[in-house]
C-alpha cells in the first residue's frame, strides 16, 4: 500500500494520481493519498472526517498540529475511496486559514457593512422576523440554504423553517444540481433513495455514463472506473456529453448530440434495446408498471429520427444501444448533462427505465445512480431543507404530515403542506415581486450561481428584501445583504453527512473557527431560541443543544423511512462510512436498494404520487393508487419537445456550463488555495477548433459572449467540443477582482451573466445548458494577452 | 346538423379557444418562466388537436380550419410590454390566478366536448373519430391538470400577500 506526500505538481497535472489495476469481482486495491504542509512525523492528531469539495464521499483524516489544520490523508479502509483523494481535497483544507475568513458579524449601516457584535447581529435578525411575522406573516419569510452544511444543520433549519415559522419557502442550493436526481428517482420508484453502490463499479461489464465527467465532478469514482479499465476483464463505456471529456476519451461508444436533445437519444436508446429484443420481460412483468405506455410512445423513436434531431449518426446510437443491449451487469450513472438540461427530469427518468426494463437492478454490478453534485447534497433532500419533507414524506398524504406534527408536537396545520414546498427560483420571484421580505441564505452564493444575474443582485439589493447571510467568507452575495453572520468550516464543527451513494460519514471537529466565527448548528440554535418557538405545549420546539443530540433526534424522525438512521451512531461512523438505511435489524447498512424488486413505492408509502413528465402537474392520489395499487416501479414515458431557447442568426451558438476538476462552486474556498488557483485562474470558454477559425481566434484569445441577458468575456480554448456549442465553467465570480458585480460596461466573468431564466417543470432545476448566445473576438483582445 | 357535426364544431371552437388562451397567457406572464415555457409547449398541443380535428372533419364533409386561432400580433405586442413594465405588480399575481381559471375552464369545455364527441362516435360507428378522440383527449386533461396544479402551488402566496 503506497503511502505518498502527495507531490503538488504531478497530482494537478495527473489529477487521478498512479493506477492500481483490478479485475472483475476483485477488490479494488488501496492507496492512501495525503498532503502535509509539516513532516508526517509532527502530526498531533487525526481527526476523522469525509471530504466536502464533491459529492463523493471521500473518507480522510484531517491532520492537527499547533492548533492548526496542517493536512489530509484519505482513509484506506474506507468503502468509498480506499485511501484516495481527488486534487481539490488533497489542498482545499487550506482555505481554512485563509486571512479572508470572516471573524465577526456584519451589520449594513449608512450604505455600508460594519463590524458588529453576536449580540446586535442576531436581535437584528430576530427582531425583523418578528415584526414580518406580525405584518405580513410566515410566507414573507424564505431560506435559501445548501449542499455543504452537515445533517445536523438542515434538521434544525427544516425544524425552524417548517414547524417554527411556519413557511414554505425553504430550499437549497441543490436545486441546482440536485433536485433533478431526486425527483427521477421518486417518479420511478415512488421515493427518493440511491438504488446502487459504488461498489457496483467493481462488477459491471458496461458503464453507461449519461451527461455525467466523472472524471472532473467525482474524480475518486473515476480513478476506481480507470483501475477496472486497466484490469482484468474491463467494463465498457458508453458516454453521452457534449464535450470530448476524459471519459469520453475512453468511451467504448461515445455520443455527442446537441444540447437540449437528451430526450431524443434515451427515447432512441430505448426504441432500439426493445427493438433487439434485449428487455428483461420477467422483470418488466414481476415487478413494474407502465411498459406498454413506453412502447407506444416509443413507436416512432428510430435511431434514424433522433439522428437528425441530435445530430449524431443513427449508426453510432444503433452501436450505443446494442452495447447497452448485451451488456449482462448493466451500471449506469447520470449528472448534471442530463439534470441541468431541456427536459431534465423525463431524460433521467428514460435512465431508470433502462435498467428496469433489462431487469438491472439490485444485484452487484447492475444498478442506476441518480448522482448528487455537492458533498452534502442528499442530506438537504432528507432533511426536508429543499423541496420535501423530511424523511421523504410525501406532502400530499396527509398521513405523513400527521406523523410530522407528532415529531415536532404541533398542530398538523402548522405545518404548511398546502402546496409542494417553494423552490428556489420561485423564491427569487417571490421576492422580486416583493411577497418575500426577508431571505435568509446560508452557505451559498446566489449572486453568482443563480441564472441571469443581473437580475439576481437587483433582487437581493431591493429595499424591501432583508437579506441575512451566513457565510465563511465575505462572498458577492454577503456583499449585498443586510446582516453577514460568520460561520464556521469544516473542520471546525462535527456532523454527519452522506454522499451519492447513501454513505453516512462523520466529519469531527479538528480546530477551533477563527476569531467569533460560530458553527452553522449554533447560530440556527441561537436563533431558534432567540425566537422562542414552542410546541403545543408550550415546551421549546427545539429540544436539542449539540451535533449528536441534534442526530438523535433526526433520526427519530428517519424511523421508518427510506433513509432510516435509528442504527447509526457517532461512535460507529467514527469507524468508517455506513449506507443507509441503517437499523437495529441491518446494522451494517444497506449496500443495494431493491435487491428483492420491491419498492418504497406504495401508495400510503412513496414519497410522491408523480408528476407528468412534461407539464409537472401532480398526480392525485386516486389517479396513483389506480395507476400503482401495490408499489411497483413505475416506467414513465414522455415525449421529446425542441428546446426552449434555439440558436438563430443573431445567436447561433449554444452555451453549457460545469465544473472544472479543480474548482468547487463559486471558488470561495478552492480559489484560496493557492495550487488550485493556479491550476485554474481565470475563465475560459471551451471552443470546437473549426468554431475558433471561424471567429478569428485561437487559444488565449479573448471572446465576448452575448446573450439576450448580459455579456461574459473569456480566453478560448480550443478542444474536441461539438461544433456550434461553447462550453464555460461556472465557478468564476467577482469577490478576487471588482468585489460584488462586474464594472459598469465591463463584460463580465461570470456565466451566469448569460444563462436563461428557465427551470425544468417536473424538477424545478434551473436549465444551464440550453442558452442561446452569440461569440466575438473581444475588442480589447490585444491588449489583455 | 348532425350529432358528429355539432360535437367536431363544439371540440374546434374550445381547442382553439384553450390554444388562443394559452399563448395570450405566455405573453402576459412573460416573467413568470415557468408559465410562460409550458404554456408555449402545450398550447401546440391545442394547435396539433386543431389540425386533425381538421383533417377528420374534411373526411366527414364538414368544413373546419386547420390553423388554430392565436392572439392578434398587435395585441400581442402591447401585452408583451405591459407584462415586463408590470412585473413586479401586485395585480400581476391576480391576473395570473385570473388565467390559470381561465385555461381551466377552456380546456375542460374541451374536455366536456372530447367526451361528448367519443360518445357520439362509438353511437353512430364511427371508428376514425373514436381513435381520434383517444388520442387528443389526454392532452386536454394534462392540460387542466397543469392548471389545477399551478393554482394551488400559486394561490397560497399570491392571496397571502394581498
Amino acid at each position: 500500500m503506497a503511502q505518498q506526500n502527495a507531490d503538488h505538481s504531478s497530482r494537478l497535472i495527473s489529477p487521478w494520481g498512479e493506477r492500481t489495476p483490478y479485475g472483475a469481482g476483485q477488490r479494488w486495491p488501496s492507496r492512501v493519498d495525503m498532503q502535509l504542509s509539516i513532516p508526517e512525523a509532527d502530526v498531533e492528531r487525526w481527526v476523522t472526517s469525509a471530504s466536502v469539495l464533491d459529492s463523493n464521499g471521500d473518507a480522510l483524516d484531517i491532520a492537527v498540529a499547533g492548533g492548526r489544520i496542517v493536512g489530509v490523508r484519505g482513509r484506506a479502509g474506507d468503502r468509498v475511496n480506499h485511501g484516495r483523494l481527488g486534487p481539490k481535497n488533497l489542498f482545499g483544507w487550506q482555505a481554512e486559514h485563509h486571512p479572508d475568513r470572516l471573524t465577526t458579524p456584519l451589520m449594513r449601516r449608512g450604505g455600508e457593512l460594519v463590524a458588529t457584535s453576536w449580540d446586535e447581529a442576531m436581535s437584528a435578525v430576530v427582531r425583523r422576523c418578528q415584526d414580518l411575522l406580525r405584518s405580513d406573516g410566515p410566507s414573507s419569510i424564505g431560506f435559501y440554504t445548501s449542499g455543504q452544511l452537515f445533517l445536523e444543520e438542515y434538521w434544525t433549519l427544516t425544524t425552524i423553517a417548517r414547524a417554527g415559522i411556519g413557511t414554505d419557502h425553504l430550499d437549497g442550493n441543490t436545486r441546482l444540481c440536485t433536485a433533478t436526481a431526486g425527483e427521477a428517482l421518486k417518479e420511478s420508484f415512488g421515493s427518493d433513495g440511491q438504488p446502487g453502490s459504488y461498489t457496483d463499479v467493481d462488477y459491471a461489464d458496461v458503464i453507461g455514463l449519461f451527461g455525467h465527467n466523472v472524471a472532473e465532478t467525482q474524480p475518486v469514482l473515476w480513478m476506481r472506473i480507470l483501475d477496472r479499465l486497466d484490469g482484468a476483464n474491463p467494463p465498457q463505456l458508453v458516454v453521452i456529453d457534449p464535450r470530448h471529456t476524459p471519459v469520453a476519451e475512453r468511451a467504448a461508444v461515445h455520443l455527442a448530440p446537441r444540447p437540449g436533445t437528451n430526450l431524443a437519444v434515451m427515447n432512441a436508446l430505448l426504441h432500439e434495446v426493445i427493438a433487439s429484443g434485449a428487455v428483461d420481460r420477467g422483470y418488466i412483468d414481476a415487478h413494474t408498471v407502465g411498459f406498454a405506455e413506453l412502447d407506444k410512445q416509443l413507436a416512432g423513436a428510430t435511431a434514424e429520427w433522433a439522428a437528425d434531431i441530435c445530430g449524431i449518426s443513427a449508426h453510432d446510437i444503433r452501436r450505443a444501444a446494442g452495447v447497452l443491449g448485451s451488456a449482462e451487469r448493466l451500471l449506469c450513472t447520470v449528472l448534471q448533462g442530463f439534470y441541468q438540461s431541456h427536459q431534465a427530469t423525463a431524460a433521467a427518468v428514460q435512465v431508470n427505465n433502462l435498467v428496469l426494463i433489462r431487469g438491472m437492478l439490485g444485484r452487484p454490478g447492475c444498478g442506476v445512480m441518480q448522482m448528487n453534485g455537492q458533498p452534502t447534497a442528499q442530506n438537504t433532500r432528507e432533511c426536508g431543507a429543499d423541496g420535501d419533507l423530511p424523511g421523504f414524506r410525501n406532502w400530499t398524504n396527509a398521513e405523513h404530515i400527521a406523523q410530522l406534527a407528532e415529531i415536532w408536537n404541533v398542530d398538523v396545520l402548522s405545518i404548511p403542506h398546502y402546496g409542494p414546498p417553494t423552490h428556489a427560483m420561485q423564491m427569487f420571484r417571490y421576492a422580486e415581486q416583493g411577497s418575500i421580505k426577508y431571505l435568509w441564505i446560508s452557505a451559498t452564493n446566489p449572486a453568482v450561481s443563480l441564472p441571469e444575474l443581473h437580475r439576481i443582485r437587483d433582487i437581493l439589493r431591493r429595499e424591501g428584501v432583508f437579506v441575512v447571510v451566513q457565510d465563511i467568507f465575505l462572498s458577492e452575495t454577503a456583499q449585498l445583504a443586510d446582516v453577514v453572520l460568520p460561520a464556521a468550516m469544516w473542520g471546525e464543527k462535527t456532523g454527519a453527512y452522506t454522499n451519492a451513494d447513501r454513505t453516512v460519514h462523520l466529519s469531527d471537529k479538528a480546530v477551533d473557527p477563527p476569531g467569533e466565527a460560530r458553527s452553522d448548528l449554533d447560530i440556527f440554535l441561537d436563533f431558534a431560541a432567540r425566537m422562542d418557538f414552542r410546541d403545543k405545549d408550550g415546551a421549546p420546539l427545539v429540544t436539542w443543544t449539540d451535533p449528536e443530540s441534534a442526530f438523535a433526534a433526526w433520526q427519530r424522525c428517519s424511523a421508518g423511512r427510506p433513509c432510516d438512521y435509528t442504527g447509526l451512531s457517532y461512535d460507529q461512523l467514527r469507524g468508517g462510512g455506513v449506507q443507509w438505511p441503517c437499523t437495529p435489524d441491518a446494522p451494517g447498512g444497506t449496500e443495494r436498494l431493491y435487491a428483492d424488486g420491491k419498492f418504497w413505492a406504495a401508495p400510503g408509502y412513496a414519497e410522491t404520487y408523480g408528476r407528468d413528465l412534461i407539464t409537472g402537474a401532480a398526480l392525485e392520489e386516486t389517479e396513483y393508487r389506480a395507476l400503482n395499487p401495490d408499489g411497483r416501479a413505475v416506467i414513465k414515458a414522455a415525449e421529446y419537445l425542441p428546446p426552449h431557447e434555439d440558436v438563430s442568426d443573431r445567436y447561433p451558438f449554444q452555451l453549457i456550463t460545469g465544473r472544472t476538476i479543480y474548482h468547487f462552486h463559486t471558488r470561495t474556498k478552492t480559489g484560496r488555495t493557492p495550487q488550485l488557483q493556479q491550476a485554474a485562474p481565470t475563465v475560459w470558454a471551451e471552443l470546437a477548433l473549426s468554431d475558433a477559425e471561424g471567429l478569428g481566434v485561437t487559444d488565449g484569445d479573448f471572446v465576448d459572449i452575448r446573450s439576450p441577458r448580459g455579456v461574459l468575456r473569456a480566453a478560448v480554448r480550443t478542444g474536441k467540443i461539438r461544433a456550434g456549442t461553447v462550453f464555460v465553467p461556472f465557478h468564476y465570480g467577482y469577490w478576487d477582482t471588482t468585489g460584488a458585480e462586474p464594472d459598469p460596461d465591463t463584460p463580465g466573468s461570470a456565466a451566469n451573466e448569460v444563462t436563461v431564466t428557465d427551470w425544468d417543470p417536473v424538477s424545478k432545476q434551473p436549465l444551464y445548458k440550453t442558452a442561446a448566445v452569440t461569440i466575438t473576438a473581444s475588442p480589447a483582445a490585444g491588449d489583455e494577452r | 346538423m348532425n350529432g358528429i357535426e355539432y360535437a367536431l364544431k363544439q371540440v374546434h371552437r374550445a381547442e382553439n379557444e384553450t390554444h388562443r388562451h394559452l399563448l395570450q397567457m405566455a405573453d402576459t406572464h412573460a416573467a413568470e418562466h415557468e408559465i410562460h415555457h409550458v404554456a408555449l409547449d402545450i398550447a401546440a398541443w391545442s394547435g396539433e388537436n386543431v389540425q386533425l380535428l381538421a383533417a377528420a372533419a374534411r373526411d366527414n364533409e364538414i368544413d373546419l380550419d386547420e390553423d388554430a386561432d392565436a392572439p392578434g400580433r398587435l395585441a400581442q405586442t402591447a401585452r408583451a410590454v405591459t407584462s415586463a413594465l408590470s412585473g413586479r405588480s401586485a395585480e400581476t399575481g391576480i391576473l395570473l390566478l385570473h388565467d390559470l381559471r381561465d385555461l381551466f375552464l377552456h380546456a375542460s369545455d374541451a374536455s366536456v366536448h372530447w367526451e361528448m364527441l367519443a360518445q357520439i362516435a362509438q353511437a353512430k360507428r364511427n371508428e376514425e373519430l373514436l381513435r381520434l378522440a383517444e388520442r387528443c383527449h389526454p392532452q386536454t386533461l394534462r392540460q387542466i391538470r397543469w392548471a389545477n396544479t399551478m393554482l394551488k402551488a400559486l394561490t397560497p402566496q399570491i392571496l397571502s400577500s394581498l
